[in-house]
């Protein structure tokens, strides 16, 4: 009886295998019952922890995203600038360099347009001052990125740790310039650049001030899809990425990938500094990134890297960033609640992805335990 | 007669279609040393990890003193008293020996560095190891690692102490001091088994053998009443004839000679040692040896992915008959050069394939710099594909289908189709049947003497003797990273080549027969 016992011990109550394949229809099934799922458990939270009508919630989520015009230009370029930043990671972690400085990157790219327009901006003509702010809004970011990744390629350091201190020296030295140029005088906050000449700012396109930036971003994605599809180097970075090993033996130089790719992904966060700074907010502070450096690194995962699915996943993320605010401001609840949805949704997308490449197999003949799924039966085995 | 120690009855475990263990038996007495003897994949491993309850077989039974006992975890082998000695020991580098010894062991007490030095000071005058408890791991010799392992083993109480290729990582000497311990062990009773490739270690240290040839038992012998050639005997087996077509060289030119060559890996130890040889055009060489004993080395030093310590590497150019260094040059210099230098290496989704990317773009991973633009050139690479898919028989559900997602022989086929589509002059190829069935095996085989026949050097490291003999022309046998032998296939026999592939280099004299 004991040993009966024993036996029938031996094998765990379920394990975990790994799923050859999956059609695309029943995996996109999955991610929206992972949605249905988190609306749910959302739902629950919101009417045991406020008493509110989850739906009403919902629904002010919906009209705090896309509400009124303003809002959805807000939206559009809150999503630009993100997608933005997640496309300038993308070519990084495809080849598994863990850049997490984009946000330094993003920032001194920032201070670099900053300072030109702050420096240059009523002294030159707007034919010398663009391109100088491009180029060295660029240079910057580039720079940034580079340091870690020749560091990385001769030495082996690690990248995760150099790009995060990069960006505390990058937040320093943005406080210290904020000192520096501050406008008024004093006030350590550098105010609106040129407010009376709007030299150095981007044009707006018919009357509307985030258009230029959407179509920038727009031209950047299309960019880097076909970099990352149809490019030698993009090949280069993706086998890289898979394994050095293999990129010797096909005869990459794993070196100059990973410093040539990191200084493409510098170069579009100093773009994306240039877009803030003369696009969106005509002034720079240590918290013009806003984070998201790092969000932009779960929108570039979320995709699996493919820029056109990175409008998806960022238009997600900026949507319940969005919602949740007005969330708080109608229902007078404060911050933290409507972070805590958004974390619960966030949650379950990406949990899902467990789903898609797994499945679990419960054991034959499961015990009246929590186990008793409708899985166990289907499941072949070895019954001894 | 009290009952064994431990008794295995028919273990069987499965990887897929792959059969590691078939119905192994094993048993093994108080204060007895068992070696377990096989050559290469034959299941010591597996079977050494089913005891510890790293696996747990599909089939069979495990008695320990006569009792039945299920083992799921290492931890109930620990309880059960058994302590392994891995080939790659699991120590934590920065923790000092004592740290290591006690570290995850729950006997109940608080945690009392003092107290448990003491200890481990006890059962290293006991059995006579000489290790400084204090001493951090990152500071010893490979010998002192495994020194702490083994006193890991019996400071949690091990009565069965499993070593799986000990002497592996050890010199001559150490080896000695290694065997007094085991048989002091021996002494206090301990049961002992030790898995080795090496006949006259078996001969030395152990009472009795078990022999695994391919997964399956072969026997058990009493180590008095047996002798070398009879255990290799049996560890290589019977002939086998396998049919394989093998054409007379048609005029063999001196294509790749190597002199000399030493390597040594990123702790010092040789892998290569003085390896000096020659393949010719329009032959086939194959490489034999116990695995690890430099054949990875000696292929990845010709294709420019190994550091080079010593010697050279010369290839006579067909073309234009010049001699060329490849010494010191990178994979794309090499080709830069004209050398049409194909590989096949062991790794087949770790270096010579990309298990994320589909056929078409694996085509590429050699070529993928043709052209002057700065795009990639995919219709080439995708006619490849389907050519290969349609030669080579590839079972898949597409050429853009991920590579990863085939199975084993599949992604050998598509590997090899690709090396081969380049017409190489020197074709290497490392293990290229590992896991393969019959047919995909076959498929492999006449690939590589079609080459021959077309006047490329062909170097195939093997595990498999009966295939080396009938496919290849000469075998060139390594021993400990040194050459032991250079045999011509047509005469040699399986038990002149499993003792050359045994031989310490250092004894010996180069045989060649």
């Amino acid at each position: 009886m004991s040993a009966d016992k024993a036996k029938k011990a031996h094998e765990p109550l379920f394990h975990v295998v790994k799923r050859n394949s999956m059609p695309l229809w029943k995996a996109w099934l999955i991610r929206l019952a992972a949605v249905l799922a988190a609306l749910v458990v959302c739902g629950i939270i919101i009417v045991t922890v406020t008493g509110e009508n989850p739906f009403a919630m919902y629904k002010t989520m919906f009209v705090g995203a896309f509400g009124t015009t303003r809002r959805r230009w807000s939206l559009l370029q809150d999503l630009a600038m993100l997608l933005c930043i997640s496309l300038a990671v993308t070519p990084a972690f495809k080849m598994k360099f863990w850049n997490i400085g984009a946000e330094g990157q993003v920032l001194i790219g920032g201070l670099a347009t900053a300072s030109c327009m702050i420096l240059m901006g009523d002294k030159v003509s707007p034919y010398v001052l663009y391109p100088v702010m491009i180029i060295t809004s660029m240079l910057a970011g580039a720079l940034w990125a580079v340091i870690p990744a020749i560091f990385k390629a001769k030495w082996n350091t690690n990248e995760t740790l150099f790009t995060l201190m990069m960006n505390y020296i990058a937040i320093q030295l943005l406080s210290y310039f904020s000192f520096i140029w501050s406008n008024p005088k004093g006030s350590g906050k550098i105010g609106i650049i040129n407010a009376s000449s709007h030299a150095g700012w981007l044009p707006q396109i018919g009357g509307n001030k985030y258009l230029f930036n959407l179509l920038v971003v727009l031209a950047i994605t299309i960019f880097m899809y076909v970099y990352l599809k149809y490019s030698k180097h993009g090949y280069e970075l993706a086998v890289v990425g898979e394994s050095e090993n293999t990129a010797r033996y096909a005869g990459i130089n794993v070196k100059k990938v990973i410093i040539r790719t990191m200084l493409l992904s510098g170069a579009i966060c100093g773009i994306a500094g240039l877009l803030l700074v003369a696009g969106a907010n005509h002034t720079v502070s240590s918290n013009a990134a806003d984070g998201r450096g790092f969000t932009a690194i779960m929108v570039s995962w979320l995709a699996k890297f493919n820029p056109i699915f990175m409008i998806l996943t960022s238009l997600l993320l900026v949507f319940l960033d969005k919602g949740a605010t007005e969330i708080s401001t109608t229902f007078s609840l404060n911050d933290s609640f409507s972070e805590i949805l958004s974390g619960i949704i966030i949650f379950f997308i990406i949990g899902c992805e467990f789903f898609i490449n797994y499945k679990i197999k419960f054991r034959e003949k499961a015990k009246p335990a929590p186990a008793a799924e409708p899985q166990s039966v289907e499941k072949e085995g070895e019954g001894s | 007669m009290s009952a064994p120690a431990i008794e295995l009855r028919n273990i069987t475990k499965t990887f897929g279609s792959i059969v590691a263990n078939k119905d192994i038996c094993l048993k093994v007495n108080r204060g007895e040393i068992l070696s377990i003897l096989g050559e290469n994949g034959s299941g010591k491993t597996t079977l050494m990890n089913i005891i510890y309850g790293i696996y747990y077989p599909d089939h069979g039974q495990i008695f320990i003193d006569g009792k039945e006992t299920v083992i799921r975890s290492p931890k109930d082998s620990y309880e059960h008293k058994i302590g392994m000695i891995h080939q790659h020991f699991k120590l934590v580098d920065v923790f000092s020996a004592a740290e290591n010894i006690i570290l995850g062991m729950d006997d109940g007490e608080r945690y009392n560095l003092k107290k448990s030095t003491e200890k481990i000071r006890a059962i290293c005058n006991e059995y006579g190891f000489k290790i400084d408890p204090n001493k951090k791991i990152y500071e010893m010799s490979v010998s002192e690692k495994q020194t702490v392992e083994i006193v890991k083993a019996l400071y949690r109480g091990a009565d069965i102490l499993i070593l799986d290729e000990p002497t592996a990582v050890l010199t001559p000497q150490e080896t000695d001091r290694l065997f007094s311990v085991l048989r002091k062990m021996k002494e206090n009773d301990k049961s002992i088994i030790i898995i080795t490739h090496k006949l006259h270690e078996v001969m030395s240290i152990s009472d009795k053998v078990a022999v695994l040839r391919k997964g399956e038992y072969v026997g058990t012998l009493v180590t008095k009443e047996t002798n070398e050639t009879e255990l290799t005997e049996m560890m290589v087996g019977k002939k086998i004839s396998l049919d394989i077509d093998r054409s007379d060289p048609v005029d063999p030119k001196e294509r790749i000679i190597v002199e000399g060559l030493t390597c040594e890996n990123q702790e010092g130890v040789k892998m290569l040692d003085n390896v000096s040889f020659t393949a010719y055009s329009g032959e086939i060489l194959g490489i034999a040896g116990i695995a690890g004993s430099g054949q990875k080395e000696l292929l990845e030093a010709i294709a420019g992915l190994q550091k080079i310590n010593a010697g050279k590497i010369t290839y006579n150019n067909p073309k234009t008959g010049v001699p060329e260094e490849l010494r010191g040059k990178t994979p794309r210099q090499i080709r830069d050069l004209g050398v049409r230098l194909s590989f096949v290496p062991e790794d087949r989704l770790g270096m010579g394939l990309v298990g994320n990317m589909d056929l078409t773009d694996n085509m590429m991973l050699r070529s993928y710099k043709k052209g002057k633009t700065m795009f990639l050139e995919r219709n080439e690479p995708r006619k490849l594909a389907k050519k290969v898919v349609d030669d080579l028989e590839v079972v898949t559900p597409g050429i853009s289908t991920p590579v990863r997602r085939l199975s084993g022989g599949n992604v050998q086929k598509i590997l090899v189709g690709r090396e081969i589509a380049s017409s190489p002059t020197v074709l290497m190829a490392a293990y290229p049947v590992r896991g393969l069935d019959i047919n995909s095996s076959f498929l492999i085989y006449n690939l590589f003497s079609e080459q021959k026949e077309k006047g490329a050097a062909v170097l195939f490291v093997g595990e498999d003797l009966d295939v080396l003999i009938e496919l290849c022309d000469k075998i060139l046998v390594l021993s400990s990273g040194s050459v032991t032998g250079l045999v011509d296939a047509r005469t040699a026999t399986k038990e002149q080549i499993g003792l050359l592939m045994a031989k310490n280099a250092e004894g010996g004299e180069r045989n060649v027969g």
